[in-house]
């Protein structure tokens, strides 16, 4: 690939979470997944809470799990703003299963609250996320 | 004579524990200012991308929001006051109730208008339950180091609180009362108008000789603002927390340290004068024997 890689930055409200070169960023908007590769035209999208998969221009692939936000692409820079973003790294799978089968427990998708639905979704990201990270580590 | 000097040394015992206190509180705050500042830095990449994402969205598309409407005249408007939990940190709560009083007294004598009060901070809730004013609700418990969920929680009341209708207790405009970190020696107590926002053309642009590109929005920029504008509500009330709590910190550190300082030129002035009053006992116990001895011989002498 002859152009310059993506510079991305994901920053959460409190702190930089990733920053780097990439080739590739897969995120979910509002409307589906979008894959960005360098050179993509300027776009703002609104995101769902979603993992956010980054292959680095060295090769490694890093996954990560947001809660909604937005991407912003322009000249080459990436931007995904979220106000809780996590490394599959640092995602606790038991804490974050335990939290999820509470919240099954309480019922059917239609008898949860909605602010419950999305905090459903973000353990589902951050699940995604983690899982994805350990299949990948013995391997 | 005997009993003022014990009673000097008793007090110089006394506040040479109080200057123990006030040095380990002053060393506290400022370790704990490091951090505070620590933290609103690991802050800054948000605010800028999203103060400039923002600014690219206004700029760009001219979208109406029911956040940045501005409603006039306003008739009710929204004080949120951030103040510390704790005193002993110099004028820093009173300055900026002092801001919040005078920003009130604007509100509601010059401009007529109703105001609601949400406090953040003990000593602003009980300024005002001192005083029997209502609180329409407040926080407490993290004026030391914030997090954003705090901030979120606070957004989330106030945002809900201005997108309801008037009739039903909604607010027309929304400001922060807040304490500004200008440097280590000075903090400002500010008022600003939180909602409804208003987005600046970015200034930035020009410094690199670019243009702001031309996004595309997806789905469309009405939907993206709507994501976007929350955020940028809640990032700005952290912000604000952040700006508070390290002035909070430095205001500590300040008040602290005079009063180490103020200890010690007590203690040199008490020790002084105790040695003063034990200089002052021993000459006269000398001039005592010594005239008791005068008045011995000049009485053997006169048999």
């Amino acid at each position: 690939m002859d152009r310059p890689p993506l510079k991305v930055e994901v920053v959460a409200a409190d702190r930089q979470v990733w920053a780097g070169d990439v080739v590739t960023v897969i995120a979910r908007t509002t409307e589906g997944d979008i894959g960005i590769l360098p050179g993509h035209e300027p776009l703002m999208a609104a995101l769902i809470p979603c993992v956010v998969d980054i292959i680095t221009s060295d090769g490694r692939s890093e996954t990560l799990a947001v809660d909604g936000g937005f991407i912003s692409v322009a000249q080459n820079h990436v931007w995904i703003l979220s106000q809780k973003a996590i490394m599959g790294e640092e995602v606790t799978l038991d804490l974050a299963y335990r939290e999820m089968a509470e919240l099954r427990s309480l019922g059917d998708k239609e008898n949860l609250t909605g602010e419950q639905t999305h905090h459903m979704n973000i353990l589902d990201a951050q699940i995604r996320a983690g899982e994805k990270v350990q299949n990948e580590q013995p391997a | 004579m005997a009993s003022s000097l014990r009673e000097l040394r008793e007090r110089r015992r006394s506040v040479s524990t109080t200057k123990k206190i006030t040095r380990a509180m002053e060393l506290i705050a400022a370790s704990r200012i490091i951090k505070a500042q620590q933290a609103a830095r690991s802050a800054m990449p948000y605010t800028r991308a999203l103060t400039h994402a923002v600014s690219a969205l206004a700029t760009h598309a001219r979208v109406d929001h029911p956040l940045l409407e501005d409603r006039q005249p306003a008739r009710r408007s929204a004080m949120l006051l951030i103040t510390g939990d704790r005193g002993l940190a110099g004028a820093y709560s009173t300055n900026v109730i002092k801001a919040a009083e005078q920003l009130h007294a604007t509100l509601v004598k010059e401009e007529g208008q109703e105001c609601v009060q949400y406090i953040t901070g003990t000593k602003g809730v009980s300024y005002f339950d001192f005083r029997q004013r209502h609180v329409e609700q407040s926080w407490t418990g993290f004026s030391d180091a914030p997090l954003y969920s705090n901030a979120k929680d606070i957004s989330d009341v106030l945002i809900e609180r201005f997108l309801r209708p008037f009739e039903e207790g909604g607010v027309d405009q929304i400001h922060v009362v807040s304490t500004r970190f200008v440097s280590m020696l000075t903090q400002q107590a500010v008022a600003v108008r939180l909602l409804p926002l208003v987005v600046e053309d970015s200034e930035e642009a020009p410094v690199n000789g670019e243009v702001i590109p031309f996004y595309t929005f997806e789905p469309n920029a009405a939907m993206v603002l709507d994501q976007l504008l929350p955020m940028y509500v809640a990032n700005r009330i952290y912000t604000a927390l952040l700006q508070s709590s390290a002035s909070e910190l430095a205001s500590r550190q300040r008040a602290m340290k005079s009063a180490t300082d103020n200890a010690q030129d007590l203690i040199e002035r008490l020790t002084r004068e105790a040695n003063q009053a034990r200089q002052a006992e021993i000459t006269q116990e000398i001039s005592e024997i010594v005239g008791g001895a005068a008045a011995l011989s000049e009485s053997a002498g006169n048999e």
